[in-house]
């Protein structure tokens, strides 16, 4: 069964699925990105996206669980509506990375992880996003910013605070 | 494949190429250890405790996942191999709990014995260690995260041995963890949960106590047990099970039961059944004193000699004014063999009468007759693991014959064999099957005629289907050149004997009729059955059984008796003088009405008060097949030994019991057991056929250099004459009590016999699943909590469903 009857997701992203098992030579290889497109979609892996996406892909519900459960980008409870990741590999940590999670840590008062009680933040200590030339830098949903300092940092959180961040998708 | 020149430890070795080398040093006596590998699964390269030395390669190899090749010379126990070990052993034990004094597998833990042997005892890791509670999976299968090692032994076990795909991997790195199937998030309770067969095969399968039974944990240590092999008595499958034993004050419970050392038929694989429903042994509610109905309708305990004076006293006296004929007689389907024939014997020459009959699960007697004079073609347990096509048609192996399900699919996933499934309901077998076709509800007999050539039966075997799909099922199964065909019992009579016709027309073609006890087969063999004596033998003309003669005089025991119904219609019409029941509760089974018993005296021989107890006017406590030796034979006709494990006090085996009513009968207990030195020659003093006859037993005994039985109570003299009277019973000695299976089929010169009008299809299939078996399932604790378990499970989907 490769399409379903009653769907979850958006028509859009629904027709995008029902393409995507289609396009691999085993359906379960379109797995990953199946995952990362319905939690940008639903905000996080909810028990009902592993039903759906292990019915779409003739998987047991397990199967979808034990990807989903591997790699740490995919969650399954939700994020705030701005999710802050603060790199802290090497060349960040080096220019400060951990100066700036331990900022944005006591100025959202949260910790790795964790979500704020309004739901306007969640905060995550990643790996590498890839932007080593203008370390220290965080992402904030699919929005980069860089060469950070904690005053830096204070602004772009008040901006979003206020909603008038750039909220990219 | 050609064999290949190796080298290991300086030792010239040879293996076929592509063998494992792991595989290739454990066949030449060469130890390489391993958790992650376990034969017959596929290879994961986990533990990284096989790595050996292979010349002319820079590092070290794993043995478990290198095959053998020509010129490969091969070091396995250096000093640099112990330390690389060594330094895995260190890693494992890192956040290991180390709290073997308490654990299960301490005693019969692989870490254990590598740490033992590689040291790694001090450790390097001073943080504290990461503790996580225990989970409760399933009432049977508990899991302990910091004692796993993760070897992927239990998820491969699951989803490539039982094809439940049950467990899984979750996370990764050192935070990696077993899961089960069913996620805290969606449970009811908030706790992970498995949804799954409850088989325990990966609590077998786990090298280190992570995975525990909850039937075993926390109750003993495995070398404070006797362990005894025996056989389940609970399906036709007839596994090998060993049971853990301790002495108790009233005496020896049963603590455990597995397949410790995987040399039955059964190999690694133990059902839920073998390996937890032994609990009714140890159950409360056992009857242990014999009871006596009194004149005011109670059941009242006395003891074993007023017990059995009165069942004497009053059976002979209804035998003698009564008649044989007007006597019943009920035997089980877990009974041993020599219980069986003793039973049918004891009705025949002492009670004098035919009426004998079984719940019988199959068709044994057509499936014998059709297989008559046909040469070897009854199909073993064991060619189930080799055939290159198996047919199977109704049944559902998976629900309730778990080993040959299993044997199906280890036989598809490693020697790719072709397996067909025709059956009406989707069974879980399909999965592995190569073509699967589902017949109409009733559509069996159709179906048989179709495979024999009659095109028009496809109609009645399909639901509307297309016929086409039938064309190509056939044509298939007639280009098979080596065929097994596995036969349910939904196939009797004709439409059975129809299917074997077919079948016998493909070369190499073998038979297997699957039934649902233990010894169901066996007690078709030993011939509880009205018309048919031990083997098959006709009651119309007996043979090599004409040596009994009736003492009771006026018995025709040459007319066929009252099968089991018809035995409960004379009841109804108060023709039933007495009624002797041993190890079965028809009442239960087919419905009897209460009252129709109430003017026949009923002896029942039972573990507990079932629903043919409580109508009993005497009820004797009786031993179940873990109490007491045998043997029995499996719905292939392999025949195991049964030996004695558990013990309770006041209970007596169901063979004593009857050699006991037999002699407070008056009866000449050396004609019904021959036992002892004594003569039994004819020396001319009595007229007829038997005038002037040798003693044959004796005579047999010496040409197969046997010793008499000193004991009536032995069954092995009953054995003896099984072996010597008993068409297809033809075995070896030495093969049944070294604990080995032998293969029986059925006799070649059976007397084929023309009956006038068609026998009776009296094949009641007792429908067991995986967590029920007949009226024993429903005193054994554990199957009850599995049933809780599963129905609470289904429950939550039917609401979820409606929701």
């Amino acid at each position: 069964m490769s399409t379903v009857a009653t769907t979850i997701f958006s028509p859009e992203l629904a027709a995008r699925f029902d393409h995507l098992v289609t396009i691999y030579p085993l359906k379960r290889s379109a797995l990953i990105p199946m995952l990362l497109y319905a939690q940008d979609e639903i905000g996080y892996v909810s028990d009902a996206v592993v039903h759906e996406l292990a019915a779409r892909l003739d998987l047991f519900d397990l199967d979808v669980r034990n990807v989903l459960s591997y790699y740490s980008m995919l969650r399954t409870a939700p994020a705030g509506k701005y999710n802050v990741q603060v790199c802290t590999n090497i060349s960040c940590m080096l220019r400060g990375g951990y100066e700036i999670l331990d900022h944005c840590k006591a100025t959202l008062g949260i910790s790795h992880k964790g979500v704020t009680r309004d739901g306007l933040f969640s905060l995550e200590e990643v790996e590498c996003i890839g932007a080593c030339c203008w370390a220290p830098a965080m992402q904030v949903n699919y929005d980069f910013h860089d060469d950070l300092t904690p005053v830096k940092v204070d602004q772009i959180l008040d901006e979003y605070r206020r909603g008038q961040g750039k909220d990219v998708k | 494949m050609p064999d290949v020149n190796f080298i290991v430890d300086g030792k010239q070795l040879t293996a076929p190429a592509g063998t494992l080398l792991i595989d290739a040093c454990k066949a030449s006596g060469i130890e390489i250890p391993a958790f992650c590998y376990y034969p017959g699964l596929s290879l994961q390269a986990a533990c990284r405790m096989c790595v050996v030395r292979i010349e002319k390669l820079p590092k070290l190899q794993t043995a478990c996942t290198t095959p053998v090749a020509e010129g490969m010379v091969i070091q396995t126990e250096t000093p640099e191999i112990a330390q690389a070990r060594k330094a895995t052993l260190q890693l494992l034990l890192g956040n290991h709990p180390l709290d073997c004094p308490v654990c299960d597998a301490g005693g019969q833990c692989e870490l254990q014995d590598m740490t033992f042997k590689y040291g790694a005892a001090e450790s390097f890791y001073a943080e504290p260690k990461n503790h996580r509670e225990e989970q409760k999976w399933s009432p049977v299968v508990y899991f302990d995260r910091p004692r796993c090692i993760l070897c992927y032994r239990c998820i491969r076990m699951c989803g490539e041995g039982m094809d439940v795909f049950a467990l899984g991997i979750q996370n990764r790195g050192a935070s990696s963890i077993i899961a089960p199937n069913i996620p805290a998030s969606e449970s009811p309770d908030a706790l992970a949960h498995v949804d799954c067969e409850q088989c325990g095969m990966c609590i077998d399968a786990c090298p280190v106590g992570a995975l525990t039974s909850g039937t075993y944990r926390y109750k003993t240590r495995p070398w404070e047990m006797n362990h005894v092999a025996t056989v389940c008595t609970h399906c036709g499958d007839g596994c090998k099970t060993t049971l853990g034993v301790r002495a108790t004050t009233d005496g020896t419970e049963i603590m455990r039961g597995d397949n410790r050392d995987k040399s039955g038929i059964n190999g690694d694989f133990l059902c839920n059944k073998g390996r937890y429903a032994f609990d009714f042994a140890n159950s409360e509610d056992r009857l242990t004193k014999p009871l006596v109905r009194q004149p005011d309708g109670v059941l009242k305990p006395v003891s074993w000699e007023v017990a059995l004076d009165h069942v004497g006293k009053k059976l002979r006296e209804l035998r003698d004014t009564r008649g044989g004929r007007s006597i019943g007689v009920i035997g089980g389907n877990r009974l041993t063999n020599e219980e069986a024939y003793l039973l049918q014997k004891f009705a025949r020459t002492v009670l004098g009468t035919n009426n004998i009959d079984h719940h019988r699960t199959a068709d044994y007697v057509t499936f014998a007759r059709a297989l008559a004079g046909k040469g070897a073609r009854a199909a073993s347990q064991r060619d189930n693991q080799t055939a290159p096509a198996i047919l199977l048609i109704g049944g559902d192996p998976s629900n309730q014959n778990p080993l040959t399900a299993w044997n199906l699919r280890t036989d598809v996933r490693i020697n790719r064999a072709r397996l067909y499934v025709a059956n009406s309901g989707e069974i879980k077998l399909r999965r592995q099957a190569k073509a699967f076709v589902q017949l109409a509800p009733f559509g069996y007999d159709a179906f048989a005629s179709y495979l024999a050539g009659d095109d028009a039966a496809a109609t009645g075997a399909l639901e509307g289907g297309d016929a086409t799909k039938l064309t190509s099922f056939r044509d298939a199964l007639r280009a098979e050149q080596s065929l097994v065909i596995l036969i349910g019992s939904e196939l009797r009579g004709r439409a059975l004997e129809t299917l074997i016709e077919f079948g016998l027309t493909l070369p190499n073609t073998k038979f297997a009729l699957l039934s649902d006890y233990v010894n169901s087969r066996g007690a078709a063999d030993m011939g509880l059955l009205p018309d048919m004596l031990p083997g098959y033998v006709p009651v119309s003309a007996p043979g090599t059984f004409s040596e009994y003669n009736a003492p009771s005089a006026g018995a025709d025991l040459k007319a066929p008796g009252f099968d089991l119904l018809e035995t409960f219609d004379a009841a109804a019409r108060g023709e039933l003088s007495a009624l002797f029941v041993v190890g079965a509760n028809p009442v239960a089974r087919y419905g009897v009405d209460p009252a129709s018993l109430k003017n026949t005296f009923v002896v029942v021989q039972e573990m507990f008060l079932t629903e043919t107890a409580a109508l009993a006017d005497v009820i004797l406590p009786a031993s179940n097949l873990y109490e007491k030796s045998g043997s029995v034979t499996n719905s292939y006709g392999d025949l195991q030994q049964v030996n004695k494990a558990g013990d309770r006090a006041g209970v007596r085996s169901d063979f004593e019991m009857i050699v006991r009513i037999a002699d407070k009968m008056g009866a000449h207990i050396p004609s019904l057991i021959p036992f002892g030195k004594g003569l039994r020659a004819d020396m001319g003093q009595t007229r007829g056929a038997q005038s002037g006859e040798a003693d044959r037993h004796a005579v047999w005994l010496t040409a197969n250099n046997l010793e008499p039985r000193v004991s009536p109570f032995d069954p092995s003299a009953i054995l003896d004459e099984i072996q010597r009277l008993v068409p297809g019973y033809d075995l070896l000695r030495l093969q049944l009590i070294s604990g080995n299976d032998q293969h029986l089929s059925p006799p070649a010169d059976l007397v084929q016999i023309q009956t006038a009008a068609p026998r009776r299809d009296l094949v009641l299939p007792a429908n067991d699943t995986l967590f029920t078996s007949g009226t024993l399932g429903r005193y054994s604790p554990m199957l009850n909590d599995l049933q809780a378990f599963e129905s609470r499970r289904s429950e939550q989907l039917n609401q979820t469903a409606a929701d």
